[in-house]
């Protein structure tokens, strides 16, 4: 193996270790904070209970997330020195703005708001949690802001051997990173409810501290059914941006290879990238393509044979992911229907129901893992969209000094999330106090 | 001056801000296996850092940050020439990191003991392999023309950063103490302030053994010769060593702590300044440093994150002080008998 494919080895891993994490700290703080400004203006002693105890999963699981991002802040420089060299200019600042605006923010009111209880008012102590909640989602946008460069770079001159600023508004208002930062959080909140529905659900089932559950799980419902409706939609939306901006990550998602008009959808395909083709395929639905790209079922979709093999993306991961995550929203859509149903009297429902909601707290993390694969992956062989290979990329390192600190990764990282996950479900079938 | 040499500042600045802060945090996690009589007082120290431990650490993103912004290239090839100790560094803040949350998780003191071990392990470390790290750039590191290392891990384990490594763990060492005397009280604070008191010789004579190694060995001095006035620079440090000896012998715990941090920050920049224009010295051949001219961003890129600056790093330091000033309260023992208590 060589320095390139063990350093994107360990760049993925890495990113997808934090981000099992990161979802939850943007869903759960607006939950949280939800659930205390409830308190402070019904006075019922419940929703402070309840932003107590969802308060403190949410912390087990912040602690990871911090952890786990500042080795990603530094890899770009560890890993790819050649990348941070020729784009830094534009990349780095937005790096450090993210610090400097929104780390700071979340890092400090954190602590105010976990030791703060007795020391502040109600409602200053619930506009801390606010905060937290803004700070947390801020970051996700100016880290976004950064991805939405590599993806589709905007707001830049080629100039002394390298990729400068040009445009600073170009690149904060760059449409495909906000449309990215729109679809990751909704996400993001959709697993927050379908998180706190799970939870409740499992004392629901044990019929135990009934009234905090439900209230709990009614807030739950509505967060998972407005997100997971909304995801899908950004996330319609997010396939137009692709169609315009990276075509081949497009007809990689779908494992397109013609190019045509009135470009049909199968319902069951199978890739073979060997021969430029699908080995199986069948359940056409005609025109579908064209309208999910451009909304007009007579638009021309270019297909993969078009594209030089060398700006090919891995058609199969790329596909299988986007499967996986359009299946997935589309269960959750479902679940979240019968949820909300259900949030008036949830330990009412039946047994099956119940266990459903449970067992569906991984479907929003998968999805979500799934739609950076499909981001990711199917930006190859690119790392800067068009600008710069990914193989151009990478650190002059030593194979060794990768392929200890990989290995270092997966035994540090994979303990501490069992550990973390553990703690989580600990914490999470305890009684409220 | 110049837009390049105003990051330069505010770039030692933020590592020198960063040593002041995340300093005590290390301090108290190296003095505890040797503070520690029993349970209570380890957390005592925790909950003294619990509030403001991942506060601090953003400064090192945010030093991070910055050095990506303003100088990319230094960036990249002072993270990617340094590999192994900055991934042996974020192992260890990892560890840090995790232990806080992870101790009080579990009742079993098998479990505490395993999360004490790394605490200790991710906060000596960290010290070491800054103070290491530092010095080696204050002396020059052997990066030939494309910014690779010439040598490993045990070259940067010379003499000089060697004793840059000793130096930072007694100065983090002997700040934790100020700060746990500052945030406790009764036996745990006298003994707190009796354990600055044994350090701090250690500190002073590490202070200018590193002062006489900078002399003979390291170019550091060249800036001030050239200008003389900068020595005056050096009074900070030197005030800052004075006056947390004055204050701790009247046992005014926070002022003394002020005084290290005066002391720290100060010799951070006395380094800083010492390589100036550079921020990546090249030991063999200084054509190839990475320096302010051939590392840093464009000037609109430069102008921008200097707005960015001014305007959050003020508010920064309002709501961290804020934020310092709502827990400045002695850890108590209501507060260990809190549930989200450390
Ligand atoms: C709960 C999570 C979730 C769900 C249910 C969906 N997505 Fe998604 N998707 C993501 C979570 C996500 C993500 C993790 O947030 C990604 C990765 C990068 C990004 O912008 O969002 C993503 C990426 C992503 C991309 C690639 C974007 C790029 O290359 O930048 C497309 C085209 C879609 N999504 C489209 C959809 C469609 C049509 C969905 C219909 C149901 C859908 N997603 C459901
Ligand atoms: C590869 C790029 C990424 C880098 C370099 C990065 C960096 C970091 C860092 C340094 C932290 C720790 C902050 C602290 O100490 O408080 C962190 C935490 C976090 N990150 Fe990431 N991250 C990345 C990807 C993402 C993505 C894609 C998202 C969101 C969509 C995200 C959202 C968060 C959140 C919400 C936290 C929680 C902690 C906090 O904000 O302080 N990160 N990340
Ligand atoms: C948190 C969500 C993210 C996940 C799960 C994720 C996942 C991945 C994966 C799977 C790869 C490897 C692709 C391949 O080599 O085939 C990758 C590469 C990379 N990603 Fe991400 N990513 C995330 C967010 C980000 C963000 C926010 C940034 C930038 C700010 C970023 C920057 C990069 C870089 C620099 C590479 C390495 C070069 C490459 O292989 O393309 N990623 N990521």
């Amino acid at each position: 193996m060589d320095v390139l494919l063990l350093s994107r080895l360990q760049f993925a891993f890495a990113t997808f270790i934090h981000f099992i994490f990161v979802p939850l700290t943007l869903g759960l703080s607006f939950i949280v904070a939800v659930m205390e400004t409830k308190y402070v203006r019904t006075g019922d002693e419940t929703y402070k209970k309840m932003a107590k105890f969802w308060g403190r999963l949410f912390l087990i699981n912040f602690a990871l997330g911090v952890v786990t991002g500042i080795t990603l802040e530094f890899q770009f420089g560890t890993n790819w020195s050649r990348y941070s060299t020729y784009v830094g200019d534009i990349f780095g600042s937005l790096l450090a703005i993210e610090a400097t605006a929104a780390f700071f923010l979340e890092s400090t009111f954190i602590a105010v708001w976990v030791f703060g209880w007795k020391k502040l008012s109600p409602k200053f102590h619930a506009t801390c949690i606010w905060i937290v909640a803004f700070a947390a989602n801020l970051s996700a946008l100016w880290i976004i802001l950064a991805n939405g460069f590599m993806q589709h770079p905007v707001g830049y001159v080629i100039q002394n051997g390298r990729a400068e600023l040009a445009s600073f508004t170009d690149v904060v208002t760059n449409g495909y990173a906000w449309n990215e930062f729109f679809h990751t959080v909704t996400g993001a909140w959709a697993l927050g409810g379908f998180f706190v529905v799970g939870v409740s659900a499992w004392h629901l089932l044990r019929k135990q501290n009934v009234d905090f559950f439900t209230k709990s799980f009614r807030i739950g419902a509505a967060f998972a059914l407005i997100f997971a409706l909304a995801v899908a939609l950004v996330g319609h939306r997010q396939g137009n941006i692709v169609a315009e901006a990276q075509p081949a990550k497009l007809a990689a998602m779908e494992s397109h290879w013609e190019t045509q008009a009135n470009a049909p959808m199968y319902l069951v395909q199978v890739p073979d990238p060997e021969n430029e083709g699908n080995s199986v395929q069948f359940g056409k639905i005609p025109s579908i393509l064209s309208i999910m790209a451009f909304n007009n079922p007579s638009a021309v979709v270019k297909g993969l044979k078009d594209f030089p093999k060398q700006d090919r993306p891995p058609v199969t991961l790329t596909f299988t992911a986007f499967r996986l995550m359009v299946g997935l929203g589309t269960l959750m859509i479902i679940v979240a229907i019968l949820a909300f149903i259900a949030r008036h009297q949830p330990a009412e429902s039946s047994t099956k129901l119940l266990k459903l909601f449970v067992w569906c707290i991984p479907v929003p993390y998968l999805a979500l893992q799934a739609g950076w694969a499909v981001a990711e992956v199917g930006r190859q062989p690119w790392i800067v969209y068009g600008l710069m290979r990914t193989k151009d990329a990478v650190s002059p390192l030593a194979t060794s000094q990768v392929a200890i600190s990989l290995v270092a990764f997966f035994v540090v990282y994979i303990l501490l999330a069992v550990i973390d996950i553990f703690l989580l479900a600990k914490y999470a079938r305890k009684q409220p106090a | 001056m110049d837009l390049g040499t105003i990051w330069f500042i505010l770039w030692g600045v933020l590592w020198a801000v960063y040593f002041v802060l995340d300093g005590y945090d290390f301090g108290i996690g190296i003095i505890r296996p040797f503070f520690s009589k029993n349970d209570t007082e380890t957390r005592i120290m925790y909950n003294a850092m619990g509030p403001f431990w991942d506060g601090n650490e953003v400064w090192l993103i945010t030093a991070g940050g910055v050095t990506f912004a303003a100088f990319p290239k230094t960036y990249a090839i002072m993270f990617s020439s340094l590999y192994t100790p900055l991934m042996l560094l974020l192992f260890s803040l990892i560890l840090r990191g995790v232990t806080l949350e992870f101790r009080s998780k579990v009742d079993s003191a098998g479990w505490r003991k395993l999360w004490d071990v790394c605490n200790f392990l991710g906060s000596f470390l960290p010290a070491l392999l800054l103070g290491v790290a530092f010095a080696n750039i204050f002396m020059g590191i052997p990066l030939d023309q494309d910014g690779i290392l010439q040598g490993n891990l045990f070259t940067l384990l010379n003499p000089y950063g060697l004793a840059g490594g000793l130096l930072f763990v007694f100065l983090f060492a002997h700040h934790g103490a100020l700060w746990l005397a500052q945030k406790s009280e009764g036996e745990v604070r006298e003994r707190a302030l009796r354990t600055a008191g044994k350090l701090w010789p250690v500190v002073a004579a590490l202070v200018v053994l590193f002062l006489v190694m900078s002399w003979f060995m390291t170019p550091l001095f060249n800036n001030y010769l050239l200008h003389p006035a900068l020595f005056i620079l050096l009074l900070v440090p030197v005030a800052g060593l004075l006056l947390t000896y004055k204050y701790r012998r009247e046992a005014r715990p926070l002022a003394s702590w002020v005084g290290s941090a005066l002391l720290i920050g100060g010799a951070a920049l006395f380094g800083v300044f010492g390589i100036f224009p550079a921020l990546l010295p090249s030991s063999l051949n200084p054509a190839w440093s990475l320096t302010i001219e051939n590392s840093s961003s464009t000037p609109l890129t430069l102008s921008i994150m200097l707005g960015v600056a001014l305007v959050f790093v003020p508010i920064v330091i309002i709501y961290q002080v804020w934020a310092m000033h709502l827990f400045r309260h002695p850890v108590t023992q209501e507060d260990l008998d809190y549930d989200e208590a450390y």
